[in-house]
């Protein structure tokens, strides 16, 4: 026996929540993409924990395409991310307010 | 208490700590490299929890890949570090207030669901079962994300050029 199954939910519920918490409270693009990442990393957990309670592998098959969706929402958000840097020369969220 | 039990929480306790640190970092740099450490602690939680090759996986693409795209960036782009609070009062303080909110929710959920209780016990799903799994069940979500990690390429492409017009001011 390892734990029980709830402390690692509650384990990902904290990672996620700071996750959450970065997100929402600092004022730079870079940390709300890193605090993005921090979610879906403690979603990941929760997924792999669920597939060793039930033994079944298909929690570990979504992990591997979260693992891809990841890369690809970080490639996309920076490349927008060094777009708005060139246009407003900082990383505040609140000086971009223009879709153009 | 086995030696799993103690592992597990040692690096709960590292994981937790070492991303809390990272986000209360106001050089980005070193928020990234404590985001590292973090994502090497989950690493070793998915080894301990049965998926070696979601374990080596995870140091490769997310320690390494994506983070050292953080560090390119961060590195690139030069900017100054940020003036004024770290966190906006305006900002910070209902976030936590909904954070822990939510925190506390899902914590008696958890707990209160006899399911929940049951012990994991150790088993570990070989790279190659897995592998047959993957190929044999899911083989269209691969060619899908195949698909969408070439249409990610090509928005980043199209994103990150750079436009001569911008420089002369004149729009094309």
């Amino acid at each position: 026996m390892i734990v029980p199954f709830g402390h690692l939910l509650i384990l990902a519920g904290i990672l996620f929540v700071i996750g959450l918490f970065c997100a929402l409270a600092r004022r730079s693009l870079i940390m709300i993409l890193l605090g993005v990442e921090i979610m879906l990393n403690a979603a990941a957990i929760a997924f792999v924990g669920g597939s060793l309670h039930w033994h079944d592998m298909e929690g570990q098959t979504i992990v591997l395409f979260i693992a891809a969706v990841a890369a690809t929402e970080v490639s996309v958000g920076l490349a927008m991310i060094v777009h708005v840097f060139r246009k407003t020369g900082s990383f505040d969220p609140v000086l971009f307010d223009l879709l153009k | 208490m086995t030696l799993y039990t103690a592992l597990f929480y040692l690096l709960g306790a590292l994981i937790v700590a070492s991303t809390g640190v990272a986000v209360t970092r106001r050089n980005l740099v070193h928020a990234v490299v404590y985001l590292i450490l973090s994502f090497f602690g989950t690493s070793l939680l998915f080894y301990l929890l049965g998926a070696p090759l979601l374990a080596a996986l995870w140091v490769i693409i997310y320690a390494g890949a994506i983070m050292v795209l953080f560090l390119f960036i961060i590195m690139m782009t030069r900017a100054d570090a940020q003036a004024g609070p770290l966190f906006p009062p305006g900002q910070w303080i209902p976030a936590a207030v909904l954070g822990l909110l939510y925190l506390v929710v899902g914590s008696l959920m958890v707990l209160a669901v006899p399911e929940t209780g049951a012990e994991l016990r150790p088993a570990v799903a070989a790279p190659r079962n897995f592998a047959l799994h993957l190929f044999e069940t899911h083989w269209l979500s691969v060619e899908i994300v195949s698909v969408l990690l070439l249409v990610a390429l090509m928005g980043a492409l199209y994103l990150g050029r750079r436009r001569e017009t911008d420089v002369s001011g004149e729009e094309p």
